[in-house]
């Protein structure tokens, strides 16, 4: 019973996976960045949402909204002043400047917030801690359910949004060829700030729920990042909801992990991502790595 | 076509030959230096030869091989691990150190068949895990004790005095060896293969060059000089502890050292290894901002100069001090519309084969 619980807890931590993993996905299927910043972008938002609530004393929602729009506005920054050119001087330059800004963005974390640990759990009172019982043996966290909910309506969300809206079709028509789409009067740039601005509002909110799960600090962000991209590729970049179902494996895979050994939590979470690739690399299907065509599955 | 026949081209010029003489007879001196520099000046110049020989090794697999990596401290704490284990063994200390470095170029082989394989970001972050797993799995074995970590004891039993002088010269010969091979190597066929790789991959297929073979000698190389510098670390610093040597500050040091001296040439990281040295001992002891100095000077770089300092210096005024490729020289009167001397803008989009 002990495994079932383990397992039921995985699945519930492939949700917040999902949520911390769709922006990377989206940023680098539409083009094709990986950004090595996106755990510290996410623990950046956890850390101004604790000073709104915390530090002066903004109720939660409000803050939340202000958050986000910062974090969207600083998305659309992000993709100017260092995506944009990035992206021109070659495929290697997105990793340096990326992985530039991760290091100065936690360690202006570290500057400004110290060394504590803090955690938004006191924000959210007793949804923190609040649990469902299954039965005798399986409890769920009430916050756990919450987050896997919102990791399904934010997935289908950005679902809609790719396949039905204007904004999806520019998206779409972007990421399959940026410069056929400038031809037809997309405005490649404004999609890629919009696609820039959505990836760092999901990573905000990944990082708003990891504070609220657990307990968080300035150099957090690497490890998150490594989360979101074993969650990735495990789901194969093939669509949204293959992250999703990346993340889902992820979860079990740390959660068993956990209770095989103290240490295997990591551990498990690491073999499973590098097995996978290995496997996947073994069927000769590396260009599961597809653009937003494949990204959005075949009912697009 | 009398044209043609006044086209020189040439690989060493003067000024490249006395650079040469020059470099030869600096490291003639760094040999003698125990000699007549104080202990403090030689643990110093022993940290220098590590920090240059981890940039050089960051760039040959980046500025020469296209393949960015975070997770190259893998094998500086898989170096450093190994040779603890040896040491622990009962093998003598100092071979135990080059035999910790053989051993993280043997997991790099290892390593190669499946990492190679992986591209771009998959490449950089794959690595990261990697480093990250090794991290972990050291920290099971009990003779690590966790982060605790454990000490090189062996060491210890040598007098501090031939300790440093021992370790100072292992350094500098491990540094000028590893140098020696990637120049050797970089001038050579693999050097053509691997920036036609790194510049185009499906293109340098097409034209016969075996993209994987070229990418796994850079890929070994890169990782047992990397293994290297994290057993001199340990020399040098004699405790080991995990979190300190598989750390991903590496990475970014690396990526400093290289992208500010000149990603993809010879001299820059040597340059970016000698500023990193400087930096760190002025403002290392400024913390937290130091650290934020050395990303953001990453970002600005990357962004603005990409080429660093050397490679923007190389591409102004064709100064070429070691070179790995051929200049060709026009001379301004038999081509007229050529504009002059202008070896500095040919010399870098030449194949070098």
């Amino acid at each position: 019973m002990i495994w079932v619980n383990q397992i039921v807890q995985g699945v519930l931590l492939g949700g917040y996976y999902a949520v911390l993993a769709c922006g990377l996905s989206l940023m680098f299927g539409v083009m094709r960045i990986i950004n090595l910043a996106h755990g510290d972008l996410a623990v950046l938002a956890a850390f101004l949402v604790w000073l709104l609530t915390e530090r002066l004393g903004i109720p939660l929602a409000p803050a939340l909204i202000l958050v986000l729009a910062g974090m969207a506005a600083l998305g659309v920054a992000l993709q100017r002043v260092v995506l944009e050119r990035s992206l021109r001087a070659g495929i290697l330059v997105p990793l340096l400047s990326t992985f530039g800004l991760a290091i100065v963005i936690e360690n202006l974390l570290f500057e400004g917030f110290g060394a504590d640990t803090r955690s938004l759990a006191p924000a959210i009172g007793s949804l923190a801690y609040d649990s469902w019982s299954i039965s005798d043996e399986i409890y769920v966290g009430r916050l756990s359910v919450l987050i896997f909910a919102l990791a399904v309506l934010l997935l289908a969300g950005l679902q809609l949004l790719l396949s039905r809206t204007q904004l999806g079709r520019a998206l779409r028509a972007t990421a399959e060829d940026p410069d056929t789409a400038e031809l037809v009067g997309i405005n490649s740039r404004g999609v890629y700030a919009a696609a820039a601005a959505i990836a760092v509002v999901t990573a905000a909110i990944g990082g708003v729920l990891f504070a609220m799960r657990a307990a968080f600090a300035p150099y957090a962000g690497p490890s998150q990042l490594i989360f979101a991209f074993e969650a990735v590729v495990i789901g194969g970049l093939s669509s949204l909801w293959g992250t999703l179902a990346g993340g889902i494996v992820l979860g079990v895979a740390q959660s068993i992990g956990a209770q095989l050994d103290p240490h295997g939590f990591l551990i498990a979470g690491h073999v499973v991502f590098l097995l996978v690739l290995a496997i996947r690399l073994a069927l000769g299907s590396a260009e599961a790595r597809g653009r937003l065509r494949t990204l959005l599955g075949k009912s697009a | 076509m009398s044209r043609r026949a006044s086209i020189a081209i040439e690989r060493w010029t003067p000024l490249s030959r006395a650079a040469s003489i020059i470099a030869a007879a600096l490291v003639a001196t760094l040999v003698l230096a125990p000699l007549f520099l104080d202990a403090n000046a030689i643990d110093r110049l022993t940290t220098l030869f590590i920090y240059i020989l981890l940039g050089t090794m960051w760039n040959a697999l980046a500025g020469y091989g296209g393949l960015v990596s975070v997770g190259q401290q893998a094998f500086f704490g898989i170096g450093a691990y190994a040779a603890i284990r040896l040491s622990h063994a009962g093998v003598a200390v100092y071979p135990a150190l080059i035999l910790g470095a053989l051993f993280a170029g043997l997991f790099s082989l290892l390593l190669s068949t499946f990492a190679l394989r992986l591209r771009g970001g998959e490449f950089a972050i794959g690595m990261w895990v990697v480093a990250e797993l090794c991290h972990l799995l050291v920290n099971l074995d009990g003779l690590i004790q966790g982060e605790t970590g454990t000490s090189l004891i062996a060491l210890d039993a040598i007098a501090p005095g031939h300790r440093r002088d021992d370790t100072y010269w292992l350094a500098l010969a491990a540094m000028v060896t590893l140098l020696a091979l990637v120049f050797a190597l970089l001038r050579g066929r693999l050097g053509g293969s691997i920036q036609a790789i790194r510049d185009n991959e499906e293109a340098a297929a097409s034209l016969g060059v075996k993209v994987l073979a070229a990418k796994r000698i850079t890929f070994i190389i890169a990782g047992t000089g990397c293994g290297m510098a994290g057993t001199l670390w340990l020399a040098s610093s004699i405790t080991f502890q995990p979190q300190a040597y598989f750390g991903v500050q590496w990475t970014a040091y690396m990526i400093f050292m290289a992208l500010v001296g000149g990603l993809g040439t010879f001299e820059g990281p040597i340059l970016g290894a000698v500023l990193f040295f400087a930096i760190e001992l002025f403002f290392g002891a400024s913390g937290i901002w130091y650290l934020v100095g050395l990303g953001a000077a990453a970002l600005i770089f990357a962004l603005f100069l990409p080429r660093g300092i050397w490679g923007t210096v190389e591409d102004r005024f064709g100064l070429r001090l070691l070179p790995l490729g051929y200049t060709v020289r026009i001379p301004a009167t038999a081509e007229p519309t050529a504009g002059g001397d202008r070896s500095a803008s040919t010399a870098g989009s030449l194949p070098q084969c």
